[in-house]
Order: structure tokens, then sequence, then C-alpha cells
């Protein structure tokens, strides 16, 4: 089993050597290092699972029991989408963990080495998760929509895809899923510890929603839209709120977040010591 | 060829690397030397481009390194600790690295053959024993078929017959024209494995040399002789500049003369010998002697440490 060293010509190199080593050669491998590590595959399967089947019990069993004046002023994509709660999360922490895994088992150190241009490594990172993270969230978003469809009971809140916003707010699921992802990267590259990055992520999440809501109400119509959660519901809500802003603006808010943390991480990853 | 100019590194007061300047020649193993904490993976990350010089320059092949496009065409390593996500069979791991560097998938097999993970290379890196993870480190290493390659500690936690291979690989790969940096805190294994040596101690450069010339500079080396006509040869010494110790009735203890040259001052002035034999103190003590102002960690009142790694 001990083999010696096979002797190579120095010139001739190693075998499949392209000319050219370029931004496709960086994208092939951060998608291969998502799909060989099997905990992506579990992740993805998970949210996707929490979405559809959240959705078929809320149609089931939650749908029933609302009043009429309650199911006029529903928003049945909403409640399709109630799984989000809990995907939002599965996708948060893969894109955490895309950059951080990477520093708590020191293969960052082997990335480096085989792709000094750092920040070409990071953008090949990124848009690897963003497309994945994008497919697999529009894939769980449509099929929670599906679902819940399906188990509804006779004649309540049935709708389809070519409805008015209706195929825009699911979709808008899927996108929401993909730009909080983005901004776990973001803050992964940041901080470069997996605990770290998730207690911020959903820390960012979470704590000025409750914050806010013991501030005045002037604050809660003024500074609330603005807050990522609030931003994020506007993105997949099928009527908008009175002081909510639009699928658009959610969309723009959210992705600033998202820019804002990924903008820092590149510029660290070049500079720090790794 | 590895070239460093007055490399720094500071971190806040401290300074790991202090104006280091070295080469590596090709064609020949080179060991990196030193105790604990001198500096030398910071040095090696540095070659690399993981750590940024606060000062200084070093260049691989002629250019630095964080220049190349595909730099594992360039230069291997084999970094200290483990640089394996755990959950990555090792045939994945080497794919992940060989697909930023477009190397096709047939040399990835090559390496795993050529470190001996075949049967093992669907396995998940995280169960592998530390033997196992340096043949996985080596694996990675050898990819691009570099012409310049660096083992930081490659034979920690290998068994004798991993020592043995690793000591033949890296001769082997020097054989081919290579240049081959090796760090290592065991002196025997040092010995038998490099040429050359980069000594260094709290950052900064103590020796560089070939290994012979290493032992040989040292303050131990000497020739013991025994002769009926002490005396005599020890005159005959003397006038040729070597210094004498007697010891006991007829023995000499020689320095600054080589045992070729004793025998032969000897057999001219027909003068018989009974012993003359060479007392050549080994690459450790020399080591020791050298460094024994530049270890930072050392036991009270004892003898050194045996360093931990």
């Amino acid at each position: 089993m001990l083999a010696t060293a096979t002797p190579h010509s120095l010139a001739s190199g190693a075998a499949g050597r392209g000319p050219f080593a370029g931004f496709g050669d960086l994208l092939a491998s951060e998608f291969f290092k998502l799909r060989s590590v099997r905990s992506t595959l579990w992740t993805l399967l998970g949210a996707v699972a929490a979405n559809v089947v959240l959705a078929a019990l809320a149609a089931l069993f939650l749908v029933s029991r609302l009043s009429s004046q309650e199911l006029a002023s529903a928003d049945h994509i909403r409640l399709s989408l109630v799984g989000l709660h809990l995907s939002q999360i599965a996708i948060g922490v893969l894109g955490v963990l895309a950059i951080t895994s990477e520093y708590s088992t020191g293969m960052i150190r082997a990335t480096l080495a085989a792709v000094p241009r750092r920040r070409m490594m990071l953008a090949a990172k990124t848009l690897a998760f963003a497309a994945t993270a994008l497919v697999v969230g529009s894939v769980a978003c449509f099929a929670a929509y599906f679902a819940f469809q399906a188990f509804l009971p006779s004649g309540l809140l049935k709708s389809s895809l070519g409805d008015p916003g209706v195929a825009r707010a699911v979709a808008g699921g899927g996108v929401y899923l993909a730009v909080l992802g983005l901004l776990g990267l973001g803050l992964g590259a940041i901080l470069r510890s997996s605990a770290g990055a998730i207690a911020a992520l959903f820390g960012l999440l979470f704590v000025p929603v409750i914050l806010l809501s013991m501030l005045p109400h002037s604050w809660q119509t003024s500074v609330g839209p603005y807050l990522p959660m609030n931003a994020g519901d506007a993105m997949y809500s099928l009527h908008r709120e009175t002081s909510g802003l639009s699928p658009a603006g959610g969309l723009g808010v959210l992705s600033l977040y998202a820019a804002i943390a990924l903008t820092i991480g590149f510029t660290l990853m070049k500079h720090r010591d790794a | 060829m590895i070239e460093a100019i007055g490399l720094s590194k500071r971190y806040g007061d401290t300074v790991a690397v202090d104006d280091l300047s070295f080469t590596v020649p090709p064609g020949q193993v080179t060991g990196f030397l030193g105790p604990n904490g001198s500096g030398k993976s910071t040095t090696m990350r540095m070659i690399l481009g993981l750590d940024a010089p606060t000062s200084g320059s070093v260049t691989v092949g002629g250019r630095p390194y964080t220049r190349y496009r595909r730099p594992l065409l360039e230069v291997g390593a084999l970094l200290e600790a483990k640089a394996v996500h755990g959950g990555r069979s090792a045939r994945d791991h080497l794919r992940c690295l060989a697909l930023s560097n477009g190397i096709g998938k047939a040399r990835v097999e090559q390496v795993l053959d050529q470190v001996g993970l075949r049967s093992v290379a669907d396995k998940r890196a995280g169960g592998f024993s530390l033997g196992m993870g340096q043949r996985l480190g080596i694996a990675a290493a050898l990819l691009g078929d570099p012409p310049v390659l660096m083992f930081d500690e490659p034979v920690n936690g290998l068994d004798p017959e991993g020592v043995l291979w690793i000591r033949t690989l890296l001769k082997a790969l020097a054989a081919e024209g290579r240049t081959v940096f090796l760090s290592s805190h065991l002196m025997t294994e040092m010995a038998l494995t490099a040429d050359r040596l980069v000594v260094i101690g709290r950052g900064q450069l103590l020796a560089q040399t070939t290994v012979e010339d290493f032992v040989g500079s040292g303050s131990g080396s000497f020739v013991r002789v025994r002769s009926n006509e002490r005396d005599a040869l020890a005159r005959l010494l003397e006038a040729q500049g070597a210094t004498i110790v007697t010891e006991g009735p007829d023995a000499l203890k020689v320095t600054g003369a080589s045992g070729d040259a004793v025998g032969e001052l000897a057999r001219v002035n027909q003068l018989g010998l009974q012993e003359l034999s060479t007392h050549q103190v080994s690459l450790e003590e020399r080591y020791m002697e050298l460094t024994s102002d530049s270890v930072d960690y050392r036991t009270a009142g004892g003898p050194l440490a045996p360093a931990p790694n």
C-alpha cells in the first residue's frame, strides 16, 4: 500500500492541467464544497420539509378555525409560508456555515493557499451559495403554496398562481430566504465563528422587533418597516400593510443589510491574516 | 527556490519573525529548525501568503506567492494542523482544491494512490487518524505536481513505516530537482532527511548551511588518539595549530585537526597509534548549543523540556 514517489517531469506537470484557472474554476470548486458535505443536503431538505409540512398543517387545522371576519382579512400567502419561520433558520445557518466551517475546521488555510485571490474566492462562494439558496428557497415556497392549496377545506382561501400578486408573493419567499442566507454569509465572513455569526444573524432578526415593541407607536410605524424581519415580511405578503414597505422596497432594504455585511466581510477578508 | 529577504512579522509588541533572510535552493531537502515559538510556522504562513509580513518580502520561484493564478501548480504545502473539513471524504477534499486550480479528476486519483489512501478515499476525513490526516495533507501538497514543496512537521503522528515512507518521498522529490522545505522538531529525523539547514531562534536566523558543516562547526567535535609516543605526537600536533588535552598516560583529545590529518601526521613521523577516533556532536547537541539562548520555555533548573508538538 505504500507507494513511493512516482517521478513526474517538472515541465509537463499534473495531468489534466488546463491552460488557465479562472472564475469558473473557483465557482465549480465552491459548488462542489457545498455539495460534498452531507449537512448541506440535510439542511436544505429540512428547509423544504418545514415549509411543506407547516403549510399543510396550517391548511388542515388553522384555516377551519378562523372566523369569517378573520378569513376576509387573512393574507393567505403568509399563511401558506408559515414554515418560513423554521426554514429561515436552516438557510441562515447554512449561509453562516458556508464560510465559518472553513475557519472552524482549518480548511480555510488550504483554501486560501489554493486561491490567494481571496475576494475572488469569497465572490465565488457567495455566488454558489446564493444560487443554491435561491433555487432551494423557491422550491420550498412554491411547494408550500401548493401543499397549502391542496389541503385547504373546500371553498376557503382558494387561489391560483395566476391571481394578482400571488406568484410574486410566493417567489418573494424564496428570494427572502436567499437574501437572509447572504446576510448570514456576510456576518460569517466578518466574525469567522459559527456560534458568533449565527447569534448575530438571529439577534439582528428578532431583537430589534422585540425592542421596538417597547417603544412608542410612532416609532413602530416610522422605523418598524425598515427592520430586517419586517422588510422580509413585505417581500412575501400578498397585501401591503398600511405602514409597511412595498415588496420591492422590502427586498431593497433587506438586500442593503446583506450588502453591508458582505462588503465589510470582503474588505476584512483581504487584509486579515488567515 | 524560496527566497526570503528581511522578512519580519510583529503582533503588537511581540516580534514573531525578525529580519529573516534565507534561500531554499532546488534539488535538495532543506530543514527548517527552531524551538517552539521561534517563528517557523509564521514564516511558512508568510511564504504562502496566509499572513502578511510586517516588512520584508518572500518569493517563490521569483514571484510573491499571491501573484500566482494557479498556485497549487507552483507550491504544494502541508500545513501544521489538519486543514480539512471533517465532513468531507478524502477524495472530495482533494477535488475541492483541484477544481479551484483547474486540476483534473485523474490527478486526484493519482495522488490518492501515491499516498496510499485509495482504500479510504470515500471515508469522511473527520474519522482519520493523525497519520492518515498527514497523508491526506501530503496528497493535497502533491496535487499540482509543484516544483516547490513545503512540509510543516510531516512525520507527526506517523508510525515508523510512515516515517520511512515520508523520508523516502522527500528525498525522491528533491532528487527530481524540486525544492523541498521541511520543518521538524525531531532532530534525528532531520539529520537523516535534510541536506541543508535553516536554523532560527526567536525569529532570527541562527545558521544557514549544510547539515555536515552545521554539525562540524560545533565546539564539541574532537579527535581521540592513543599512542605510546604521546608527548612526541602532542608536540607535532601543537606545531600544526591543534589544541591538545591529555587524557591519561597515552591518550590525547585533539580539537582543531581532523582524524585524517592526525593519522597522516603519525604515519609521516613513524609514530605508532593504538586508537584514532573521531567524535562528532550530534545534530541535536549542536542545535541545543546554538539555540540555548533562544528557547522561550524551559523547565526551571532542569534539562531542556522535551519539545511538545
